[in-house]
């Protein structure tokens, strides 16, 4: 693993839903927190499960299994809330666990499979074999549109 | 000379004498016989003058001195207030305003004033047919001529008398001086000065009139009289005084110290010095009335002189500093009541007030009254309605609402643009009017007032109203819906179209109103404040524009209440009061739970049911329903909750870009035990 993200290298975070494992641009996070209480708003999303006190800032969470419409499972300890930021915009998503930075050289990312169980197509942006692993590598700029979102999960 | 530092003051002065003149001179359109007010116009247009003419701005002062001329004529009533009057003088504070901006933008504020100037002129000299030379004469008249005719005879008091005939016995001569200024004279206080200074280095000043006072705060025409006793003769002290500059004349007479013959008669009324100031006061009826006003406004300028310019953005920074300090003092409220000490708790509970006056401060500091938008209304709608040949009087009410001063800033262009709506579209020409049994004068109202945690701004005429067919035609051939949304829509929402893009009712496009790009713009503005705007009309009576404001009060004082597991805040501002009412009391009306609360069938709204709070248990063990009544407008309605907790201050927190539009949510805030209670927006709860 390279110390310095090289030339044509992106570094990513791993995280786990369910069985699979999802790896996002490092740029983007912000922070990797502990599960904490989440107050819930009513009249919303159904992934959207709340607003959190991130020191200080209100921060919307959404559950990326929900999200994802992958069956969601109660929280645990490995439970972790990836915060990410774009545009002045922090935003939790609530994960399996994340317990992994990597580089991939973008040469090694592979356009997605036509059917990748049940996520929308336009926000992965692509999938990386390495060794025995797959990460399927998300679009974050599309995660966090919620036009975007609204218009698929409809 | 550094001018610059004085030019921010000058140009916030001159705005606001520019407002004063603007303001009365609509009060003097209204009612021309009321000459009193030229007087508070004159005050303004001369210390506008002679603020220009000191910060070196020319053609600022020249303009403002031919106005004055106009106004003196017209409060010596040679010249009659007529339409035409005030158009040319309002012409004038327009180039003078035009100026003033030009200033402020860094400009020389140098401005072609010759033809302003010129219909001044010729107002001075259509109506009195006379050359400069006799108007100046006639204004130099006007103040110091009731002197000659004795009326203004220098009264001295008794001591006063004591000190001339003594003064007389010891060789010295007392003069009683008239000095008249030259009408061009800018800063007459300074030539006042002057003179006093001439004279003090030959003689005693015993009296003047009118007293130095007035005279240092230039309340007085061009003439004064001072009264001296000197060794020199009369001619030297003549020669002195008009080394002076900008003296027109001046007029020195031995007094007479042989009154003695006159005190029986004067005795009366110089026994006291009451009745003495009441009658000096009397015969100077102009300044008087300058002075009566004066007291009026000075609160004005004290204040200015008390102030000062804090750049927004260092209170912002205040504001979000005092933020942070809110949420840790609930942490140590929290924190005090859980370890209870008193000793803690004492100070704490003192720290706790003390912020909370801190927070009072803070939050006003950033409080103007809506007056500093509506003030230029007036104005706009009197040459809007003269350029569309319609009579409008415009009523504002709650001018004395206050908002935070960064929606003040912003709400200016879009309520110019509501306004010119409903001058442009909704009042009727007058025959129109007439024909339809209406007053030929259409009214505008603009209304400001505070609800709940917003502010209300509405404009509504009695005008024509608008024509649900036509806009629904108009949205059809615009695209902007199509015929099946038409079917869906309530009249408000019909109405609304009218916000959406590319779209415009005025038959002719006039460059008053009726671009099409306007009204969405209108609306966008607003919502990017966090606010709303509606319409409602109708057809053939006017049309009501309301719109929808935050105050922006981001630290607020919330009632926290619980529903379920759920802990929500409602605006103490929203709340009429709490109650606990049994289920007895509760009817049901159509579907539609209500109790009779102080004789009004208001509705029940549960809060569990509208958030869809999980794992409520409705049929709970209690016989009572807690209540909280809030209020919006004149409308109220109960808030069932499970339980009341407490009243507790807040700081409003934004949900962020990513939730925007959550139902009845208006923000959310962070309590002293860390977790985040929504506030709930209970306007949205009351229909």
């Amino acid at each position: 693993m390279a110390v310095e993200t090289a030339e044509g290298y992106v570094k990513v975070i791993v995280f786990q839903l369910k069985e699979e494992e999802y790896a996002i641009e490092v740029d983007h996070v912000q922070s990797i927190e502990r599960m904490q209480s989440v107050t819930r708003i009513p009249g919303v999303e159904a992934y959207i499960i709340g607003v959190m006190n991130l020191r200080g800032v209100i921060t919307p969470v959404i559950d990326l299994r929900k999200r994802f419409g992958i069956e969601s499972q109660s929280y645990d300890e490995a439970t972790r809330i990836l915060v990410l930021k774009k545009d002045n915009n922090e935003i939790g998503f609530i994960v399996d666990g994340a317990n992994d930075v990597m580089d991939i050289a973008e040469s090694r990312i592979e356009p997605t499979p036509e059917v990748v169980g049940g996520v929308a197509e336009e926000y992965l942006r692509g999938v990386v074999k390495l060794d025995d692993r797959l990460f399927t590598l998300l679009h974050i700029d599309k995660i966090l549109n919620k036009n975007e979102e609204k218009r698929s999960g409809a | 000379m550094s001018q610059s530092e004085y030019l921010e003051v000058f140009i916030d002065e001159s705005q606001e004498h520019l407002q004063t003149l603007n303001d009365n001179l609509m009060k003097l359109e209204k009612e021309p016989a009321d000459i009193s007010i030229v007087g508070e116009i004159f005050r303004s247009a001369h210390t506008l003058k002679g603020m220009g003419a000191t910060m070196g701005f020319e053609d600022l002062a020249h303009l403002t001195h031919n106005m004055e001329n106009v106004l003196d004529l017209i409060r010596n009533e040679q010249l009659e207030v007529t339409s035409h009057v005030m158009d040319v003088v309002f012409e004038s504070v327009d180039d003078l305003e035009e100026m003033v901006v030009d200033i402020s933008n860094g400009g020389d504020g140098s401005r072609d004033v010759q033809e302003a100037v010129k219909k001044l002129e010729a107002l001075q000299h259509g109506e009195k047919a006379a050359d400069p030379q006799t108007e100046a004469a006639a204004a130099v008249e006007a103040a110091p001529a009731p002197e000659n005719t004795g009326s203004v005879q220098e009264d001295y008091d008794e001591y006063e008398r004591t000190v001339l005939t003594q003064s007389k016995e010891q060789g010295y001569y007392p003069y009683k001086i008239e000095i008249v200024l030259d009408e061009q004279t800018m800063l007459k206080a300074a030539r006042v000065y002057m003179v006093f200074e001439v004279l003090e280095q030959v003689g005693d000043i015993i009296k003047s009139t009118p007293p130095a006072d007035d005279l240092e705060d230039e309340n007085f025409e061009f003439a004064f009289v001072i009264t001296v006793i000197s060794s020199v003769e009369k001619e030297e002290l003549e020669k002195r005084v008009m080394k002076v500059s900008e003296i027109a004349s001046v007029t020195i007479e031995e007094v007479d110290v042989t009154f003695q013959e006159k005190r029986p008669a004067s005795k009366t009324e110089e026994a006291s010095p009451a009745p003495a100031a009441a009658d000096q006061a009397k015969k100077k009826e102009p300044k008087s009335k300058k002075q009566d006003k004066k007291e009026e406004t000075p609160k004005k300028g004290n204040e200015l002189n008390k102030t000062i310019r804090v750049n927004i953005d260092r209170l912002d920074v205040l504001m979000n500093l005092f933020e942070e300090l809110v949420i840790d003092r609930g942490r140590l409220e929290q924190i005090s009541s859980d370890l209870d000490n008193s000793e803690l708790s004492e100070t704490v509970e003192r720290m706790s007030r003390i912020s909370g006056d801190l927070q009072e401060i803070i939050l006003n500091m950033r409080m103007m009254p809506v007056d500093q938008v509506f003030n230029r209304f007036p104005r706009m709608v009197r040459s809007l309605s003269k350029e569309l040949g319609k009579q409008v009087n415009l009523e504002i009410t709650g001018a004395e609402t206050e908002l935070d001063r960064t929606i003040i800033d912003e709400i200016g262009d879009p309520l110019v643009h509501l306004i010119r709506n409903s001058i442009d579209h909704g009042v009727e020409e007058p025959h129109v009017r007439e024909a339809a049994g209406k007053p030929a004068q259409g009214t505008v109202q603009l209304r400001a007032y505070h609800s709940g945690n917003h502010v209300f701004i509405e404009i509504e005429d009695d005008g024509a109203g608008i024509d649900q067919d036509k806009i629904i035609k108009k949205a059809l051939d615009n695209g902007v819906v199509t015929e099946d949304d038409i079917e869906k829509m309530s009249d408000q929402q019909i109405f609304g179209l009218m916000f959406s893009s590319g779209f415009s009712t005025a038959e002719e496009i006039t460059d008053i109103s009726g671009r099409g790009v306007g009204l969405d713009v209108v609306r966008s503005t607003f919502e990017t404040l966090g606010g709303s705007v509606t319409v409602d009309s109708e057809f053939g009576q006017g049309s009501l524009f309301s719109v929808q404001l935050p105050l922006t009060l981001s630290i607020i004082d919330v009632m926290l209440v619980e529903v379920g597991e759920e802990k929500y805040g409602v605006p103490l501002t929203a709340i009429v009061e709490t109650a606990i009412v049994s289920k007895e009391e509760v009817y049901s009306a159509h579907n539609q739970k209500v109790i009779d609360f102080r004789g009004n069938v208001i509705p029940l709204v549960f809060l569990n049911d509208i958030f869809q709070v999980p794992d409520h248990e409705r049929e709970a063990e209690t016989e009572y329903y807690s209540l909280v009544i809030v209020s919006k407008g004149d409308k109220i309605a109960g808030l069932v909750v499970d339980s009341l907790i407490g009243q507790h201050d807040v700081v409003l927190k934004s949900l962020g870009n990513y939730l925007t539009n959550v139902f009845a949510i208006s923000g959310a805030t962070i309590l002293g035990d860390g977790q985040v209670a929504l506030i709930l927006d209970s306007n949205a709860l009351i229909k």
